[in-house]
């Protein structure tokens, strides 16, 4: 081991087993990071491919800004077209879209876990393409890391079904066709419900039997890690998976933690800086309603193509741990076990306090909202009625603005559109790793991923485990 | 095992008995893999401005599994989302790999490219503490493969090549034309592919060299058929029988259907082990094709002419 003294600059370019491209710089001193910034290196402009289009292409279109979280897209899309063109979908319709939805979580949560961040906890095989590998901090005893190892291969497997339920009322997947503005495309039969009821079960017993217990032995391996990548303590949830035909209530709600207080959602309070990020500064500071793209490929201090999104004027954290917090629902009894409460007490997300702002608090809450979701979809199967209709006739007003929001896997998602002439006048999307990955912002705020660095020990600056470990605990 | 060329060519051209249940590649043409996997060139997988959904797609892969495909079948050098390492560790390693393999190894590249503000609208990484942008990645080990696999609609320029094509996006092939790379190149399209036709493209090339390909760079064993002209809903089409609305019985035509001018093989390969896809879950968008999407959209529009 090397050890770090003097002040040390360290870059991770690219950053792997991620979703897009992004870079982290960081500052070392004494052994730690006391200085970082993220920097997503990548611009398609699709905001801009979007202007002048029929309404509903959107819902298609925005759906390949990430291929991981299509669906994430997909949802807020027609939810914003529904907006703008005042529909509502009827009942099977709102839980067909919940089911492919959902569906899409369980794949995004168990990929995660298991195929973008094992591998900084579990050694995987001497073979492409677990080598080359970061090598020292690696702590599961040798049985422990084979079953692990095991596991991923399952979770493979599983992940596939996931996708194969997507597909069931979404046509196929990545990349869905069965949720559109107004409701869903395919009328549930009895044969689909019952093969989608029979996929959710497996799924179910290896999230409760193989998944969640799995997260629990890793994070004793390494409980140290309770303690880092504590981040900025803000977070935000638009919340998701809407329970009623009103859609007024939510089974991931929507509310802040802003400052230590607990806040109503008020999308009205959202603004995007652009001072670090390569767009015109004349630009910064707007509501996304009114938000405008323009790029600037060269811009002296900007050091991301991502824009600063910031909540009542602050940076907040999006994503499970912000989810969980917001909503803090009863955990399963693999947290209780953990924590050495009798199984028979109930334990909320908040009973794990100042630990929960943490890589292994992130990756805790994703298994826990996991098991959540499972959960509810089984009951929602049992509220489809086959044979009823799932879609309501849509018409494209001539001038019509809307907002629609929801919850990707990796944190929260809006899409805001303003119609004119029957066409998109202008479309803006402030999506899930915007929030987390985001670059300072005007006033000099550091964004959530680089504000969790700071702190972070790199004992070992050839193998920078901890640093990887704190940016992949967003799943950006 | 041994397979001859004739037979594997007929599973994936789907005449086979065997395909018409799942559309899935054979377990003997997976065994005839794996002897040969020791051996084969390494697969390099580059990323440019893509969305990820291709490797989500490969990720779906049933048969073979994607364990299978990963440990044994191919020997995947370098692949962003799926690798251990990070940073310089990773990106040094793809580009020795590739200087070490020169002429042997197959690039894939997944996500358009971006040749605006000299590419550097997409950085790949960093070499030397300079960072480089995805198309001289792309020229660089574009240059050394035996032949590149374009995966996905972007292969094409895709969304991100869509009017107003903020980032001068190029095709695959126009990008190397304009740099004077010869290097052959193999269209993957499909927003995304089916793995099928993944797995099926690399395997084919490793085990028999580049397949027969249409003129729009695509292996004919796969996009060599037109889908209206297969759909399980084109009698209703004969019939002038024709959904009004989504769920609805009859030709998906009428709510845009983009079946009459897209070739893949989806109607009988089906999509994520079969349980369903595009036209009977709503209808075609035609992502396949070159031109897509502007070429297709609006896209619950009919199509005229």
């Amino acid at each position: 081991m090397e050890e770090v003294t003097l002040m040390t600059k360290l870059t991770i370019s690219p950053v792997t087993r991620i979703e897009g491209h992004l870079k982290i710089e960081v500052d070392m001193e004494g052994g730690k990071v006391v200085d970082a910034k993220s920097s997503g290196t990548m611009y398609r402009g699709i905001e801009n491919i979007l202007r002048g289009r029929d309404p509903r292409d959107a819902s298609q279109i925005t759906q390949r800004i990430c291929g991981v979280c299509p669906t994430a897209h997909g949802t807020a899309s027609v939810r914003c077209l529904e907006n703008a063109f005042k529909v509502k979908p009827p009942t099977n319709g709102r839980i067909i879209r919940n089911l492919i939805f959902g569906s899409d979580y369980l794949m995004s949560h168990i990929l995660h876990f298991y195929h973008l961040v094992a591998l900084d906890y579990v050694k995987g095989p001497d073979t492409q393409p677990f080598i080359p590998r970061y090598e020292g901090d690696y702590r599961l005893d040798p049985k422990t890391n084979q079953v692990a190892v095991g596991q991923y291969l399952q979770a493979l497997d599983i992940k596939q079904k996931c996708h194969q339920m997507v597909a069931l009322f979404g046509g196929k997947a990545p990349i869905t066709y069965g949720m559109v503005a107004g409701g869903a495309t395919e009328i549930p039969s009895l044969d689909k419900i019952v093969s989608l009821k029979w996929r959710l079960k497996e799924i179910q017993e290896f999230i409760d039997g193989t998944y969640l217990p799995t997260v629990y032995l890793v994070a004793g391996a390494y409980k140290d890690l309770f303690g880092v990548g504590v981040g900025c303590k803000n977070f935000v949830s638009f919340g998701a998976f809407p329970l009623d035909d009103d859609e007024k209530t939510f089974l991931i709600k929507p509310g802040s933690y802003t400052q230590g207080k607990d806040l109503p959602l008020d999308q009205t309070q959202i603004r995007e800086y652009v001072k670090y990020s390569n767009y015109d500064d004349s630009t910064t500071g707007l509501h996304p309603s009114k938000g405008k793209t323009v790029w600037v490929p060269e811009k002296k201090g900007a050091y991301s193509y991502v824009k600063a999104p910031r909540y009542r004027e602050l940076p907040h954290e999006g994503g499970p741990l912000a989810r969980m917090w917001v909503t803090n629902p009863v955990l399963s009894k693999n947290a209780n076990k953990f924590l050495g409460v009798d199984s028979s007490k109930e334990i909320r997300f908040r009973d794990l306090g100042d630990k929960a702002f943490s890589i292994l608090g992130r990756i805790a809450a994703r298994a826990e909202e996991c098991k959540l979701v499972a959960d509810a979809m089984d009951k929602w199967i049992d509220q489809l009625k086959p044979g009823a209709p799932s879609w309501t006739k849509v018409e494209i007003p001539k001038e019509a603005e809307g907002f629609g929001l929801t919850e990707a896997p990796r944190g929260a998602l809006g899409h805001w559109i303003s119609i004119k002439d029957q066409k998109i006048d202008n479309y803006q999307v402030v999506a899930a790793t915007i929030w987390n990955a985001s670059p300072r912002d005007d006033k000099g705020k550091r964004g959530p991923i680089e504000e969790a660095l700071v702190g972070t020990p790199v004992p070992d600056i050839k193998n920078p485990f901890n640093i990887v470990r704190v940016v992949r605990s967003f799943d950006p | 095992m041994p397979i001859t060329r004739r037979q594997f060519l007929k599973v994936f051209a789907g005449t086979g008995v065997a395909v018409t249940v799942s559309g899935s590649l054979l377990p003997e043409i997976v065994s005839a893999l794996e002897k040969a996997a020791a051996g084969n060139p390494p697969v390099l997988w580059i990323q440019g401005a893509g969305c990820t959904g291709c490797s989500v797609s490969l990720l779906n892969t049933t048969h073979p599994t994607i364990a299978e495909v990963l440990l044994n079948i191919i020997s995947l050098k370098f692949h962003q989302t799926v690798m251990a390492s990070a940073g310089q560790t990773a990106y040094d390693y793809l580009w020795e790999t590739a200087d070490k393999n020169y002429g042997k190894y197959f690039l894939v590249t997944e996500g358009a490219i971006e040749t605006a503000n000299e590419g550097r609208c997409c950085l790949s990484g960093e070499r030397s503490g300079k960072e480089v942008p995805f198309t001289d990645l792309t020229m660089y080990l574009g240059k050394g493969a035996a032949a590149v696999l374009a995966l996905g609609q972007c292969g094409f320029g895709g969304i991100p090549g869509a009017e107003p094509n903020p980032t001068g996006v190029k095709s695959v092939r126009d990008f190397f034309k304009s740099r004077a790379v010869k290097t052959p190149v193999i269209n993957i399209p499909g927003c995304p592919p089916h793995p099928d036709w993944i797995v099926g493209t690399i395997a084919h090339a490793l085990l028999f060299g580049i397949p027969e390909l249409d003129d729009d760079g695509r292996p004919k064993m796969f996009y060599g058929t037109l889908v209206h002209d297969n759909c399980p809903y084109r009698s209703y089409y004969d019939e002038k029988k024709f959904a009004k609305s989504f769920g609805e019985v009859g030709c998906r035509l009428e709510l845009g259907c983009k079946g009459p001018e897209s070739y893949a093989d989806c109607w009988k390969r089906g999509w994520n082990n079969n349980v369903n896809w595009c036209v009977h879950n709503s209808l075609c968008l035609g992502c396949t094709q070159p031109g897509w999407p502007d070429n297709f959209s609006p896209f619950y529009v009919k199509t005229t002419g």
